[in-house]
């Protein structure tokens, strides 16, 4: 470069700042779209991985999945590049391609700030049948033990979430209950010291369930064959 | 589309996760003008003034670069935007209203590059809000800022007539101090639920 | 290179890792420091990414120095440090999306980071290429550095493990409070502390002598 050689004026024109700025804005951009294009394969590889294993997770069973979205009056379709919306679900396979069940994720306010989850539902069993805390904050060594404590996470291999007679809504409602007192297959047995967390994770599978589960039950033929 | 509540959002911004004690954004200004109550106040409205306008070209920004498909201009956009627009502002105040101007006057170029600034632009956008959601949620990181700002300068003004030890004096009190703000703060989790 | 007598090369690299350190003297740079210090894994990933925008930056505003008229340089740094942490913020979800989530907008943040524009306002531009690169290596290796000091401890006591590995035995009681946000605040006042009373008992030492 023979930058090196200019003269450095005082005051500057206009020229050599307009020179500057737009130099070094090309150079930056050519830097920035470079780095973009030459990670995007790998960044969509981990993402897609990840997403892949959250699925599998929570779908039991499960060794390939395809992602389905959602129309008002039209049911599900496969999920195209074209077609964006936020209302999609995950439909899991098994080994000879047959339908396992369907990863939903949700998202609901906890004790620090929002609780994003993954759940899966099985369609025969009407039952919720894995979950997996994506992201949260909550407080580590309490709230936290959302996301791992197998005691807490047993609740979610066999949750209740049948509709009532006229498919519409749930017939009970998901709630999180006191530590010991879960009684019925619809409520969650909550983590001492983690009341807060355990009913967010509750209001946010009663209010996920309430919209997809009518939803799979009535347009579950669609999701049958992997597109 | 995000369908938080607009109260969630504003307590969730201003008491639960304050920028300050929560998300450690703003430590700059929060140890270098908490000394006295005045300056404190002044400097918080400066920043929520500019949060304002910071949400609202970032939540212009963004809207443009979703439909140009340029997710990685992000950062330099907003930026660059936000650093340019504050100076517009800072002029506009100055010609329209010197009153106003000397009250926020030195802070308004201070806080171009505050972290806590570019903070709010990046959270809003992560979080998807809509164009009401952004501005209730700058209002909510401004009024914490503010909050945090001003309880530390009141502690910092009792504490300027205590006998102290030399070797705490300085940032290594200010911040344990910070601390106990804090802790005191996580008493706020769970409102928003 | 630049008209007045430079010190050595070494010299530059040695003085931002310790005599000016940027967090335990010039402290500068806090966001960071605090935020994502709650393990060691965050702390030594930060303070690389950190490094290299530095390094970066520091190279290119010392190489285009006499290109950049003053009325514009700070625009002009600004675009340099956000292109190399855009480029950062690329890398890392492509190493790994979970360290990425660690980190959170605290990638992003780093273009506010008062280190990085401070060195290139204050030094590369208006030094020379090795020194400016040296400058940004001991800067940016004091602020790695110090972002261990408080992730190693903050891990240790928070959950009893260095980086993700037990260290503690068994029957050690976390401190829970050490990973959380507070945490982050007494660490570094703690460490502060310690800066200070060395700096103090020189200074004492000094004075006998």
């Amino acid at each position: 470069m023979s930058a090196g050689q200019l003269p450095v004026a005082a005051p500057s024109g206009t020229w050599p700042m307009f020179r500057a700025m737009v130099g070094v804005g090309l150079a930056c951009g050519l830097i920035i779209v470079s780095a973009y294009l030459g990670t995007k394969p790998r960044i969509e590889h981990n993402r897609a991985e990840a997403l892949a294993a959250a699925i599998y997770d929570v779908l039991p069973g499960a060794v390939s999945s395809a992602t389905f979205r959602w129309q008002e009056g039209a049911g599900f379709a496969p999920l195209t590049a074209e077609s964006g919306g936020d209302a999609r679900v995950h439909a899991g396979y098994d080994a000879e391609g047959r339908l396992v069940g369907v990863a939903i994720e949700a998202a609901g306010m906890g004790y620090q700030d929002v609780i994003h989850v993954l759940w899966g539902y099985s369609i025969t069993e009407e039952a919720i049948v894995g979950l997996k805390v994506l992201e949260s904050r909550e407080t580590p060594g309490l709230g936290d033990r959302i996301e791992h404590d197998p005691a807490f996470l047993e609740n979610f291999r066999r949750l209740d979430v049948s509709l009532a007679d006229d498919g519409q809504a749930l017939r009970h409602d998901v709630a999180a209950v006191k530590h010991g007192t879960k009684t019925n297959p619809w409520e969650i047995d909550s983590i001492t010291g983690a009341t807060i967390s355990s009913k967010a994770i509750g209001s946010l599978l009663d209010a996920s369930a309430s919209v997809w589960a009518p939803r799979i039950q009535s347009g579950h033929e669609s999701l049958e064959v992997k597109p | 589309m995000n369908g938080e509540p607009l109260g969630t959002i504003f307590i969730n911004a201003c008491l639960i996760n304050n920028f300050v004690l929560a998300y450690f954004l703003g430590i700059c200004p929060f140890l270098g003008v908490s000394g006295k109550m005045e300056t404190a106040t002044r400097m918080g409205g400066a920043v929520t003034f500019v949060m304002l306008v910071t949400s609202v070209c970032a939540f212009g920004i963004q809207a443009l670069l979703t439909a140009l498909d340029a997710p990685y201009l992000r950062l330099i956009s907003f930026i660059a935007v936000i650093a340019s627009t504050v100076q517009l502002v800072e002029m506009f105040i100055k010609k329209v209203s010197p009153g106003l101007f000397r009250a926020l006057g030195i802070f308004l170029p201070l806080i171009t590059t505050n972290c806590a600034i570019l903070g709010l632009a990046l959270f809003q956008t992560n979080k998807g809000y809509g164009f009401v959601q952004c501005l209730v949620f700058a209002l909510g990181a401004g009024a914490g800022f503010t909050l945090a700002l001003v309880l530390m300068a009141g502690l910092r003004e009792k504490l300027a007539l205590a006998a102290i030890p030399d070797m705490v004096r300085g940032t290594a009190l200010t911040l344990a101090l910070a601390g106990f703000l804090s802790l005191a703060f996580m008493g706020f989790a769970g409102l928003g639920g | 290179m630049s008209g007045h007598p430079t010190p050595s090369t070494t010299d530059e690299f040695l003085k931002g890792l310790w005599r000016e350190n940027p967090v335990f003297v010039q402290v500068l740079g806090m966001c960071p420091t605090l935020a994502v210090t709650n393990t060691a894994r965050n702390a030594l990933a930060m303070g690389l990414a950190t490094l290299f925008v530095l390094v970066s930056s520091n190279l290119v505003v010392s190489a285009l120095r006499r290109f950049i008229p003053k009325e514009v340089r700070i625009a002009t740094f600004i675009l340099v440090i956000a292109t190399f942490v855009t480029v950062v913020d690329y890398v890392i979800q492509a190493i790994s999306l979970d360290l990425h989530k660690a980190l959170g907008a605290f990638i992003a943040l780093i273009v506010v980071n008062c280190v990085i524009l401070g060195r290139a306002e204050a030094f590369a531009s208006k030094n020379g290429i090795r020194a400016s690169v040296a400058d940004g290596l001991g800067m940016g290796l004091g602020f790695a550095f110090a972002l261990m000091c408080l992730g190693v401890v903050r891990e240790i006591l928070g959950s009893g493990t260095l980086f993700g590995f037990p260290v503690l035995p068994g029957r050690f009681q976390e401190w829970v409070m050490m990973i959380l946000p507070s945490g982050g605040f007494f660490t570094l006042a703690g460490w502060l502390l310690l800066f200070n009373w060395r700096r103090q008992r020189n200074a004492v030492r000094e004075e006998a002598s």
